[in-house]
């Protein structure tokens, strides 16, 4: 049984609860003291910190919400003065607003330590070479396996998420043991394996950790199969700092969440109340260890379902079913996440209002194919072919310079969008 | 083995604990740090049975001891060291031990109490030395080492210190932060509370920082040392480094 922190990982329910009541009171005396928004929100409803005496007591609390975090943007958020900050990052909300979440010192410390746990779970070791190919950038979560990576000792190489025939020749010739990457970069891996006619033989991989994105079991088992290797899941909602919440250990029945440092709960969507365990649910998280960006009951838009059951590998952790699906409408395509509303943006943008559209999103191999069809008006249409291309290629270069997200554009008659389908503006084709 | 759930203790009035959680393990040493008057000696008293106006839990290895008087919490075996020594300053060092010992006097067992005696001695040589002197004349140092001594005499597995280092000459000081680590290694846990939170969270495996009766951090020395606001809140200037 490979466990990082046994203390924490293989401690007592008992000793997990405290710890938490601890973590939470002093989290909400911190951000009641030094944020804004929760010591408006705390005053209007009436809640005094100090009276959330018991764990049982959270769900008094309010939810936190992407909507508040885009709204006190940049840093309306933080709980400690820039100059405590020693690292920035983001994310983006559903109309492709940034989202900033900063670190202090112990927040990378501590995520270093998980992204340690992670790894370990995942049986890296010293003499592991660790390959990285996720974004290094903004999004911040190369680095956070980075330095986890480095703690254990691994031999870290910092790849990308993008090229997959160069990964897979430093793959090959680093002799990479362990890949980090999104699921679909794996995918992308494979094809890039076929495609240049390299031998497994020559590679020396034998396990993978992913990150990013929600992958079907049928995903988990051919990625498996093909690069024969074993496949550790994790999750951790981009809002949170992180870099991840949950991981699987080897048994691969749940992710496991680090509930020394973050609460979960699990609530209905529509009400906003606690369902018991076992239900399907939104997942909320408490941040309880954070200091330069806590939050307090965030809605991760994430449905899954918790089992606090002992699991066979020691770990005392609860465990969450990997995410089955959202609340909002988020997409994810080939490893990027982005709403509809930010393609209406972006088309309002080039057309000066909002066309009607529908996103038609398949897959053609390993590859979601995302086709767009936009109506446009009609004098368009009586114009000529060469400005009707110009205006489909200047959409599709937009929506990939914003989004990073390669996609079709199809331009139809105004009205042409009505019919059967009329009310859906995402219609995925893509095998569960 | 200790663990506090939603303290809250009462001066009157006035609210001094608004809901304090916190734990500690056997054989560790948990400092408290804080400003003057933010609740530091509250919580040493009100774990000690000297504050009886009080809310929530106190759980000793699973037992409550919230609402027991000081004498029995002596005899659940936590001792303290108060603030400010309270020596019986009229009577002799060897008064003082024994008083230290006083719930545990009865027949046939004068013997352990005496071997008691002999071992604290060895922990604090000085005060064989001074067995006979009146309490009050000893230096600071010597009268700090004394009170730890007596509070030992009761034969605590838990020891609350309230500012052991208070008024001392740093090189005194720097003695009792040896003598509180020994007794660590002799399988003592110790609940430090402490001015110089340099020293004390030098000396602590893990710590917690109140601000006016709440506690607003937690966690290793480590994480604490390397918190800035904390370092510039309780370790600025002003704090001496005695224990470089």
């Amino acid at each position: 049984m490979k466990i990082w922190n046994p203390d924490v990982e293989r401690s007592s329910r008992e000793k997990i609860e405290q710890l938490q009541l601890e973590r939470l009171q002093a989290t909400l005396n911190r951000a009641y003291r030094s944020v804004a928004f929760y010591r408006e929100t705390f005053d209007r409803m009436g809640i005094i910190p100090e009276n959330i005496d018991s764990l049982a007591k959270l769900p008094q609390l309010p939810f936190t919400d992407r909507k508040t975090l885009m709204e006190n943007y940049p840093y309306g958020m933080f709980a400690v003065p820039l100059r405590e900050v020693v690292r920035l990052h983001c994310t983006c909300g559903p109309g492709g607003e940034p989202v900033v979440i900063g670190y202090t010192r112990n927040d990378i410390n501590h995520w270093t330590q998980i992204s340690a746990r992670i790894l370990h779970a995942a049986k890296v070791g010293k003499d592991d070479v660790v390959q990285i190919c996720l974004d290094y950038g903004l999004f911040g979560e190369g680095l956070g396996f980075h330095y986890g990576a480095e703690l254990i000792g691994a031999s870290v190489i910092p790849g990308s998420d993008t090229d997959p025939r160069r990964q897979l020749l430093i793959m090959r010739d680093y002799r990479t043991t362990v890949l980090l990457s999104k699921p679909s970069f794996a995918l992308k891996l494979i094809a890039a394996i076929k495609e240049n006619k390299v031998s497994l033989a020559n590679l020396q991989l034998r396990g993978t950790v992913f990150t990013g994105e929600p992958f079907s079991e049928t995903i988990r088992r051919r990625i498996e199969g093909e690069l024969k290797i074993k496949v550790i899941n994790s999750y951790g909602p981009p809002e949170i700092p992180g870099p991840k919440i949950a991981t699987e250990c080897e048994k691969k029945c749940g992710l496991h969440i680090f509930e020394d440092q973050f609460i979960p709960e699990i609530i209905d969507p529509q009400t906003g109340k606690i369902l018991p365990p076992g239900e399907k649910g939104e997942l909320v998280v408490t941040t309880i260890a954070k200091e330069a960006f806590p939050l307090i009951r965030y809605r991760t838009g994430d449905l899954t379902v918790l089992d606090f059951s002992p699991c066979e590998c020691g770990r005392v952790l609860v465990r969450m079913h990997p995410v089955i699906g959202r609340t909002d409408n988020m997409i994810i395509v080939n490893g990027v996440s982005f709403f509809p509303a930010q393609i209406g943006n972006i088309l309002a943008k080039i057309e000066g209002a909002e066309p009607h559209f529908r996103l038609i999103i398949d897959r053609e191999g390993t590859q979601d194919i995302v086709d767009i069809m936009v109506e446009v008006s009609e004098d368009i249409f009586f114009d000529e072919m060469k400005k009707l291309h110009q205006l489909k290629k200047q959409i599709e270069e937009c929506i990939y310079q914003t989004l990073g997200i390669q996609v079709r554009v199809k331009l139809v008659e105004k009205r042409s969008l009505s019919g059967a389908e009329s009310g859906k503006i995402v219609i995925d084709k893509r095998p569960k | 083995m200790l663990r506090i759930r939603n303290l809250r203790s009462f001066y009157g009035n006035l609210q001094a604990l608004k809901g304090v959680s916190l734990h500690i393990e056997e054989g560790e040493i948990v400092s408290l740090i804080g400003a003057n008057g933010a609740g530091k000696s509250t919580l040493l008293n009100s774990i000690s049975g000297l504050i009886s106006s009080k809310k929530g839990r106190i759980l000793l290895d699973g037992k409550d001891i919230t609402n027991f008087p000081p004498q029995r919490i002596v005899k659940e075996g936590i001792s303290l060291v108060p603030e400010g020594r309270q020596l019986f300053a009229p009577l002799s060092v060897m008064d003082n031990l024994l008083l230290g010992a006083y719930q545990r006097f009865g027949r046939k067992k004068t013997d352990q109490i005496e071997a008691d005696i002999e071992r604290v001695f060895q922990i604090f040589p000085i005060l064989k030395e001074r067995r006979k002197q009146i309490a009050g004349t000893l230096s600071g140092g010597e009268q700090q080492m004394l009170a730890i001594a007596r509070a030992l005499m009761s034969k605590p597995k838990f020891l609350l210190l309230d500012e052991p280092s208070m008024g001392l000459a740093p090189k005194v000081a720097r003695e009792i932060f040896r003598i509180i680590l020994r007794l660590r290694e002799e399988g003592v846990t110790i609940f430090l509370v402490e001015q110089n939170a340099r020293i004390a969270l030098q000396l602590a495996n893990r710590g917690y920082v109140i601000e006016t009766g709440k506690i607003v951090f937690e966690g290793t020395s480590e994480e604490l040392l390397g918190n800035r606001e904390i370092v510039r809140a309780y370790l600025g200037k002003g704090y001496k480094k005695v224990w470089e």
